[in-house]
Formats: structure tokens, C-alpha cells, sequence
């Protein structure tokens, strides 16, 4: 499970994030929605901790991240926002590095790339290297090197970016299977129909505070029984009159 | 440890299928700057000889004037060719580069030699070519010799002993060692293999810093529950080992090169055996861990590769600045001088080249103000890894 809890961020004089609380529980697919800008890539940064919140806690199981950032981690996979992998390196090196550091090892190790080669449909550029990979390939290893060491949470920034209609429906059904697994899936997009059609839990931000949240459905009701997209924009109205 | 071990055999193997590295490191610097280095004596050597082997030529206007100074110069290996022509067509060929030396004798010569008086003769030569230089030298040199031997006789005929107007006399003594002269020339030899050994460094620490940081490989690996220092250090040790091995390779390819180079022709020999050149690598270690440590922590403040590519390519000629300003000033290995990174290990090896006997006081200073230096750097680069703004 993953909680924020009224996190605070600004670079100079800029607010990038404001009081952002919320929550993503085990076996739900959370979506951080929200236009560019909004505050989401700080927000996923505030939570794995590579930036520190100027005031509120990210907890990961309970862990705050701030005390005890490498317990946080150990139990956190992270798809940051473009992430690259080595071009250098096959798809089954850059994804062993990545064990390595996490502290995997041995036969254990190869044994859990194979799974994730299945998982991820990448068995056959599993020995190739990453040198001009496409954009849905480098995305698959990128996410296997994310899940190696099996972790309960899942932070995906923005995956979809750049991806094909084929690539974004098979990711889609991966984050589907990893939520089915009992995985706190939080994940975030600017594309209202990407988020709509899969996420149990939406958080709406806007101008760096959460605007909205709730299930699809009671923020359609909340607005009056509209369409999900007139709930958004709504919302992010409100949140700027405010 | 074990992270930072990890970080670094990913580095050392990433690395080796990386052309970029693997040209500079391998092929730059241990082919490149023998070649260069083995062109440039070979250059100097061929000059040299070519002063002392090749009869110097002069055109001499009037030499019917003068048959006894034509006579003498003759005789002193001098090719002299008749020149017909006043003074000013004398100017003109020289100008025109058509004669390198032009003597232009008097027609009241005879008259004013007979009568004791001083008769001025003319050469005529174009200073601003530099490789008439030492032909004019000897020139003048003859000319003033046999000067020396008109005055000497007309001071007999007048029953004087010549010795009465030289009352100095200074001879030369050189006690350059043959090694010792080389050395002079060799001195260069220390900032290539300064540069051979900061080259095999260079596109790793810009790959695993800069390079890793636009791939975006470098924000997924922070999310690791793996301590930041042991990230920076492992790829600096990726980064000093690239130069140890770029280090040892280009010493390596200079003891051999040398031999080829015809250092006997003019007097001098390299002293470059198999000791010497284990123990430049040795006194060169220090500066490894050093210059690994500069460019990761130049490479970590820059915003691309291609910023620090040109940052880098300036920390390069770093480390000429000292060495510059040392051999400008004639500077010899002091106490003082051995902190200062660089300049230390070009001093050293110069003593080697020399074949004077390493004062372990000085290696041990050289050593230590370097590696000190080094970890100070060390430390900054990874304080600025500890840093938020690291992502760029």
C-alpha cells in the first residue's frame, strides 16, 4: 500500500506540489490523472524519494520513506517518467543489473527474468541488445527491470508516452494481471480515456493539488452524472477557482 | 561494497562494447601518441644531422677581393659558389629565398687589409627564416676565425704575442649526460602518457555521469535502495580502471617505440627499459585515481553529454599548465613542487628518463598530495550525486 500524506514541493518560488494526499491500495489500480504540469512526476518523485518533501510523509507499507528510504525502495518497482535502459547491454543484462543491486542473485535471479520474459512477451529480444530496441520494447524492459525483485508496489509514470495502440493495449493488460497478483499499482497520465479505462481509484490533480479522487463512477456522479471527461474538466475548474 | 562492485564490472563490460571507449582507450593513446611522439623525434633527429652532415653553401660576390678568406673557407667545408652582383642583387636573392646566404665582398678590400685598417665585408641572410639560423652561425663563426688568425699575424710581425689580447679564454665543459640530453627532448614524453592515460577515462566517466543522466537510465537507478556514494565510486573505479589499462598499454608501446628511434645518432640514448617502464606506471597510479575523480565529478555538473564532452576535452590540457610552466622555468624535482598533481609525476618521470635514482621521499609526497587530492574530489562528486538537482 501507498500513502501520501499532504506533501508539500516547491522548487525556488515555484509550488510544484501542494498538501497531495492519497492513497493506493493492494489489488487496486490507482491513476494520479492530471494535465502537464499538474504536479505528477513531482509527486511519484516525492513517494520513491529521489526528491524530499519540503513538509508531509510518503509511506510505502506503512515505511516512511524519508527515515527509512532503502526499506521503502526494497519494497517499491519504479517506471519513471522516459526511462532509459543501457543500450549496450542485452535486455536480460540491463534487467539482471538492476537484481543485482536489489541484492538477487544466482539461478534465483534467472529464474525471475525468464518469468518476467514471460510475463512481458519479451522472450525473443531477451539476448539482444537494447541498440535500437523500439520505443514498446525498451518500455517492456524498463518494466521488468522494475518488477525484478517482485515488489508489492508498482509506480508507473506516464508509460504510455510514446507507445502504439498494440504496445499500450498489451501494457494495459500486464498492469491488469499485476493488480489480479495483489499489487498496489499507482500509476500516472495526462489521457483521461487511458485512465478511465483502467484504473479502480482516480486521483484528479490540477495546478499541483488534488482536485478530485474517487472510483470512475462517483466522479461522474459527483458531477452531475456526466461523462467522465466533463467530470475531469469540472474538477480541474473548480480546483482553479479555488 | 558489494553495489559498488556491481556498479563497476557493469561499467568496465558496458564500456568495452562502447567504440567511443574502446578507441580512445585502446587505440588513441597507446598507438596514437607513440606514433605522434616517434614522428616528432624523428623530426628533430633528421634536422640535426642534417646541419652536421650536409655541406653549408655561399654565394660570395667579389671573392677575387678576398682569394685568401675564399681559400679558408673552402677549406673549412664551406661550398663556395661565385656570386656576380653588387649589394643590392645580393638583398634581392635573399629575399627571394633564390640564395639562403649571400657574402658580399668589397673591391678596397686588399687595399684596406694591406694598410691595417678595418674593412667591413657583407652577409646578407633573411632572419626571419629560422632554418637559416644555424647556418649563419657557422658562417659568422669562420669568418671571425679567421679574423682572429689575420690579427694574430699582425701582431707577430710587430713582435707581440697574440696571446696578450685574449685575456679570457673560455672553454666549454658539458657534462650532460648522453641520457640527460635526451631528456630535454623526452620531457614531452611525460604529458602524453598524462594524456594517453586521462583519454582511456574520458568517455566512461562522460557515460556513466552525463551519458546516463540524458538516456535516462540515471533516475530508475536512484529509485534502487542502494546507497549513492557506492554509485559514484563504483563508476569512478570503472573510469581509473579504463586509465590503468589505457596507462600500461601506451607505456608499453613507448618501450618499444623507442628502440626504433635512432637516438645514437645524435649522441643520446633513451632510458626506457622494462624497469623504468614499470616504474613510471607505478609512479603514475596515483594521478589515475586522480584524474578519474576530476572528470566524473567535471561530468556530473554538466547537463548532456555533448556539454561534457567539451568540458572533459578542456580538463585534458589541465594538467599541461604545470608541466608548461615547468619546463619554461627549468623547474627540477623539489619538495615544493611534488604536491601538485601532474607536475609531480612529470618531474618523476623525467628523473626516470634521466636515469637519476627515485628519492622515495618524493614518490611518496608526489603519491600522496595526488591521491589526497583525488579523494577530495571524490567526495564532491559524490556529495553532488547526493543532491536533488543530480536529475537534471
Amino acid at each position: 500500500m501507498i500513502e501520501l500524506r499532504a506533501l508539500t514541493k516547491s522548487f525556488g518560488a515555484v509550488q510544484a506540489v501542494r498538501d497531495v494526499t492519497l492513497t493506493a491500495v493492494n489489488g487496486r489500480i490507482t491513476g494520479l490523472l492530471g494535465p502537464n504540469g499538474a504536479g505528477k512526476s513531482t509527486s511519484l518523485r516525492l513517494l520513491y524519494g529521489v526528491l524530499r518533501p519540503d513538509a508531509g510523509v510518503a509511506l510505502v507499507d506503512g515505511i516512511d520513506v524519508a527515515l527509512e528510504p532503502d526499506r521503502a525502495r526494497a519494497r517499491l518497482g519504479v517506471l519513471p517518467h522516459n526511462a532509459g535502459i543501457y543500450p549496450h547491454l542485452t535486455a536480460r543484462e540491463n534487467v539482471r543489473y538492476f537484481g543485482r543491486l536489489l541484492g538477487l542473485g544466482g539461478a534465483a535471479l534467472e529464474r525471475r527474468i525468464d518469468e518476467l520474459s514471460e510475463l512481458l512477451d519479451m522472450r525473443e529480444i531477451a539476448e539482444r541488445r537494447a541498440k535500437g530496441f523500439s520505443q514498446g520494447q525498451r518500455l517492456k524492459v524498463a518494466l521488468a527491470r522494475a518488477l525484478v525483485h517482485a515488489p508489492p508496489n508498482l509506480v508507473l509514470d506516464e508509460p504510455t508516452g510514446g507507445l502504439d495502440v498494440l504496445a499500450t493495449r498489451s501494457l494495459r493488460e500486464v498492469i491488469l494481471r499485476l493488480r489480479d497478483a495483489g499489487h498496489a499499482v499507482l500509476f500516472s497520465s495526462h489521457v483521461m480515456q487511458e485512465v478511465a479505462a483502467l484504473c479502480d481509484e482516480i486521483v484528479i490533480l490540477g495546478a499541483g493539488r488534488v482536485v478530485a479522487a474517487g472510483t470512475p463512477a462517483a466522479l461522474s456522479a459527483g458531477a452531475g452524472g456526466a461523462a467522465l471527461e466533463d467530470a475531469f474538466v469540472a474538477a480541474l475548474e473548480r480546483g482553479a477557482a479555488r | 561494497m558489494r553495489a559498488l562492485l556491481i556498479v563497476f564490472w557493469k561499467e568496465l563490460r558496458e564500456n568495452a562494447r562502447d567504440r567511443r571507449t574502446v578507441l580512445s582507450a585502446l587505440l588513441l593513446g597507446p598507438v596514437g601518441t607513440p606514433l605522434l611522439f616517434a614522428l616528432m623525434m624523428n623530426i628533430t633527429l633528421e634536422r640535426s644531422r642534417v646541419h652536421a652532415d650536409t655541406p653549408l653553401a655561399l654565394a660570395v660576390a667579389g671573392g677575387e677581393y678576398a682569394p685568401n678568406v675564399v681559400a679558408f673557407l673552402s677549406r673549412s667545408g664551406v661550398a663556395v659558389t661565385a656570386f656576380s652582383g653588387d649589394a643590392a642583387a645580393a638583398a634581392r636573392v635573399v629575399r627571394r629565398h633564390e640564395q639562403r646566404l649571400v657574402l658580399v665582398i668589397p673591391a678596397d678590400l686588399p687595399a684596406r687589409l694591406r694598410a691595417a685598417r678595418p674593412a667591413s665585408v657583407g652577409l646578407y641572410t633573411d632572419t626571419a627564416d629560422t632554418s637559416s639560423g644555424p647556418d649563419r652561425s657557422r658562417i659568422e663563426g669562420l669568418l671571425r676565425a679567421y679574423a682572429e688568425r689575420v690579427a694574430a699575424w699582425r701582431l707577430e710581425a710587430r713582435g707581440l704575442a697574440p696571446t696578450l689580447v685574449s685575456p679570457l679564454v673560455v672553454d666549454e665543459i658539458d657534462v650532460a649526460s648522453a641520457a640527460g640530453r635526451s631528456a630535454a627532448l623526452l620531457g614531452i614524453l611525460s604529458y602524453f602518457i598524462v594524456f594517453a592515460t586521462l583519454m582511456g577515462g574520458l568517455y566512461v566517466a562522460i557515460d556513466a555521469t552525463a551519458g546516463e543522466r540524458e538516456r535516462g537510465s540515471l533516475e530508475p537507478l536512484l529509485t534502487l535502495p542502494v546507497a549513492r556514494r557506492a554509485l559514484v565510486f563504483g563508476k569512478m573505479l570503472a573510469a581509473a580502471a579504463w586509465m590503468a589499462v589505457s596507462l600500461v598499454l601506451t607505456v608499453t608501446a613507448f618501450a618499444f617505440s623507442l628502440r626504433y628511434i635512432r637516438f645514437d645518432l645524435i649522441g643520446m640514448t633513451a632510458n626506457f627499459g622494462a624497469r623504468v617502464a614499470l616504474a613510471i606506471v607505478a609512479v603514475m597510479l596515483p594521478f589515475v585515481v586522480f584524474g578519474a575523480a576530476l572528470m566524473t565529478l567535471v561530468a556530473s555538473f554538466t547537463r548532456s553529454y555533448r556539454e561534457a564532452q567539451s568540458w572533459l576535452t578542456a580538463v585534458l590540457l589541465v594538467p599541461t599548465v604545470p608541466i608548461m610552466f615547468a619546463a619554461l622555468n627549468q623547474l627540477a624535482g623539489r619538495a615544493g613542487l611534488m604536491w601538485v598533481p601532474s607536475l609531480s609525476q612529470h618531474l618523476l618521470i623525467n628523473g626516470l628518463l634521466k636515469a637519476e635514482p627515485l628519492a622515495p621521499s618524493m614518490v611518496a609526497l608526489s603519491a600522496g598530495g595526488t591521491l589526497a587530492a583525488g579523494a577530495l574530489l571524490a567526495l564532491a562528486a559524490a556529495r553532488c550525486y547526493g543532491r536533488e538537482q543530480i536529475l537534471g
